[in-house]
């Protein structure tokens, strides 16, 4: 083995230990039952359990909420921030990307306080609120920085060719920005199917996600229900990221 | 000339960034069907023109007309002009057909209209069979080809250029200029083209007109521009020259180089300072005696492609650089002459470097925003007063610690015997000077004015 691979080595044992390792653990745990046995029942009982497909169905559906919610705020807010005539300062930049720099637990439950003290009852709309607020960030600045690198020579050549702002931004700024899109909906989406502590804190508990029945099953002992779950969220995360993958791409290239 | 035979007229334009004024009064037209060329060093102020004329920008003071009707206020989708870019611009989520037919699209053209153009325009940048490529998989030169075709199949009323070129190597750039020059004469539309290349204007162009600092300095055809520009910036900048300090003795007879040379001007006065600009292919070799008008002695030859490219010491020591198909040896002592018709002579812009100025105490004076020491004879402190010091006056020093001021060496001038620079100060303002020393562009200088070299006269006041 040459000099140079010798560096690769720690990061390998690394990779091992803590990526593959704990996910080969999953698959075993998650087809296995209670005295370690091969089994699918943990994958069948999940698709017979009305509750756990429900909760998932209700999953997705948060989580295709709060990426929608977060391209609406977060697009012409990276818009706005990458656009010289209307902010001048970086100042503003760093202040958007700031909440990032605090620990999302502490921010979530300050926010469930603040609604506490506000006497908001707890519900779908503060859990939406919540996740928008944490992951919001993760939308605004790839697209940002999609934004602001392009050149403006599209812009004007654009314009130039008889286009109104308009359309230069529907058929010009628009497509060019999709690969920040993209990236932000990855750092959005996948993290908000799979969050619990959002939920519980925000909702108290009354609306579960899946991430939620993971964490009650693993809590509670039953590691090969959870972990079958954690599998078939893992999947479909995978499958997810595939697509997109062949839709655009580039879709990490305009990625932090 | 009939007015409607202008296209674009612009007239008393200025526009300033911030302080620096970056357009002073241009007054300009541009005829239907022209070529026209602007030419000047880079930040001379000509792409600035062009994204005014675009709508990219817009002007500060004056007018800018098309087909008489004034443009201002006029966003850019609005205007009947296309541009072709510098870095090309292609929209890179489009495929070349797209690309072209972006413009036609949003007028809503029929679909086999907007086939039927895409395809002819084409066929005229030789790039049939491309429509599907993507366009990141093109060649700088072949983009290139696209992003003019984007511009002209929306058959603009004038077709704006900026520096498109650039970013070619030669052979592709000389290549271009043919086929750029072809596309022209094809389309009929009037093409303003901005560079700073003076061989590819002198190639493509009708008309040139030559920037520099924000203002014209001459606008007419490439042969004018070559063979008598109106002063030595313009001379320097466009084709190689011998610019050199002379004096009009009387019509049609002027000196230089220390010898008394028959001209063709006239109407400069007597024993009048002048510039004289002699291009290198007009001094000639002979054998003769009495044709011979002084001579010189070589100092280098090379041998650049047609012709040889010399550098000579004549008589009274003067550099000169000479083209001649023949070439002689480097030692040789050679005989030579100038045609009368050769030689271009040229007002001086300045004779020496003059300032408002005002007395601050007993020998001090301040002007370029520092004191200097002189004699202030005759003047009481807060008098205005007119400095006047001449060119060989002012040292320039490599240190600033014996220097009143401080400047950076902006354009440098060889005149034969001498180089004449011009250095802009701390303060902003020129100042001109004749050295012998070698200096670079951008050089920072230490600048010194001895107490004696400095010559006040009084101002005079104007109400």
């Amino acid at each position: 083995m040459g000099k140079r691979s010798n560096w690769a080595l720690p990061y390998f044992i690394f990779l091992v230990l803590f990526v593959v390792l704990p996910l080969l653990l999953i698959v075993v745990y998650a087809l296995q039952d209670g005295s370690g046995h091969f089994t699918l029942a943990n994958i069948a009982k999940f698709f017979s359990d009305g509750d756990s497909l429900g909760t998932f169905a209700l999953s997705i559906e948060v989580a295709i909420e709060n990426t929608l919610l977060c391209i609406l705020i977060g697009y012409p807010a990276a818009y706005i921030l990458a656009d010289k005539s209307l902010n001048r300062s970086a100042v503003t930049v760093v202040l958007f990307i700031l909440p990032m720099w605090v620990n999302a637990l502490m921010r979530t439950l300050a926010t469930a306080e603040l609604f506490t003290m506000a006497g908001i009852q707890l519900g779908k709309g503060t859990l939406l609120f919540g996740m928008c607020y944490d992951y919001l960030p993760f939308m605004i600045y790839p697209i940002y920085n999609v934004l602001d690198k392009m050149d403006k020579s599209y812009a004007e050549a654009a314009q130039d060719l008889g286009a109104t702002p308009g359309e230069v931004f529907r058929k010009i700024t628009l497509p060019l920005s999709m690969p920040g899109v993209m990236s932000g909906v990855m750092m959005v989406f996948m993290p908000t199917v799979s969050t619990f502590a959002i939920s519980e804190f925000l909702t108290n508990n009354k609306i579960k996600l899946f991430g939620t029945i993971i964490q009650e099953n693993i809590n509670n002992s039953m590691w090969n229900y959870g972990a079958a779950l954690s599998l078939i969220m893992l999947v479909i995360i995978g499958i997810t990221t595939v697509l997109q993958g062949d839709n655009k791409q580039e879709a990490m290239g305009g990625a932090v | 000339m009939a007015q409607d035979e202008r296209i674009i007229n612009i007239e008393h334009l200025s526009k300033s960034f911030g302080d620096k004024k970056v357009l002073d009064d241009i007054n300009l037209y541009v005829r239907r069907g022209e070529f026209l060329t602007l030419l000047g060093p880079s930040g001379c102020g000509k792409t600035t023109l062009l994204r005014m004329i675009a709508g990219f920008l817009q002007p500060d003071e004056g007018v800018i007309t098309l087909d008489g009707r004034n443009i201002e206020g006029i966003p850019p989708h609005k205007r009947p002009l296309n541009t072709v870019f510098q870095r090309y611009a292609l929209f890179p989520h489009l495929d070349v057909y797209d690309n072209i037919a972006f413009g036609l699209k949003l007028r809503k053209t029929p679909e086999d209209e907007i086939d039927r153009r895409i395809r002819k325009v084409l066929k005229l940048v030789a790039m049939s069979d491309y429509e599907d490529r993507d366009v990141e998989t093109l060649s700088g030169g072949q983009q290139q080809r696209i992003a003019i075709a984007r511009a002209i199949v929306n058959q603009p009323k004038v077709l704006l250029l900026d520096e498109p070129l650039a970013a070619l190597d030669l052979k592709m750039r000389k290549d271009m200029q043919i086929e750029l020059k072809e596309m022209h004469r094809k389309l009929g539309i009037t093409f303003i083209y901005v560079t700073h290349d003076q061989e590819e204007a002198l190639t493509l162009s009708d008309t040139i007109v030559v920037i520099n600092e924000g203002k014209i300095q001459q606008a007419g055809t490439p042969a004018d521009i070559y063979n008598e520009p109106v002063n030595s910036f313009v001379a320097d900048f466009i084709g190689e020259s011998n610019i050199l300090n002379g004096t009009m003795i009387r019509d049609k007879e002027v000196s230089f180089i220390g010898h008394d040379f028959k001209c063709v001007d006239s109407g400069f006065g007597e024993d009048m300072p002048v510039d004289v600009v002699i291009r290198p292919e007009d001094i000639y070799f002979t054998d003769s005696d009495t044709k011979a008008q002084f001579t010189a002695t070589v100092k280098s030859c090379t041998f650049k492609g047609v012709h040889y490219e010399m550098f000579v010491d004549t008589d009274k020591g003067y550099e000169l650089m000479i083209q001649d198909y023949d070439a002689y040896e480097a030692g040789e002592e050679v005989k030579l002459y100038i045609k009368p018709g050769d030689i271009q002579v040229m007002r001086k812009e300045r004779t020496e470097n003059t300032y408002e100025g005002s007395v601050v105490a007993d020998g001090k004076v301040e002007f370029l925003d520092t004191e200097f020491e002189c004699s202030t004879e005759g003047f009481a402190p807060g008098d205005k007063v007119l400095v006047s010091v001449a060119f060989k006056k002012v040292d320039l020093l490599d240190h600033d610690d014996e220097a009143a001021t401080v400047g950076n060496v902006e354009f440098i001038l060889y005149k034969g015997d001498h180089y004449h620079l011009t250095v802009r100060t701390e303060s902003g303002e020129k100042i001109w000077v004749d050295t012998n020393d070698i200096w670079d562009k951008n050089d920072y200088v230490g600048i010194r004015i001895l107490p004696k070299d400095i010559r006040l006269t009084k101002l005079q006041e104007n109400g």
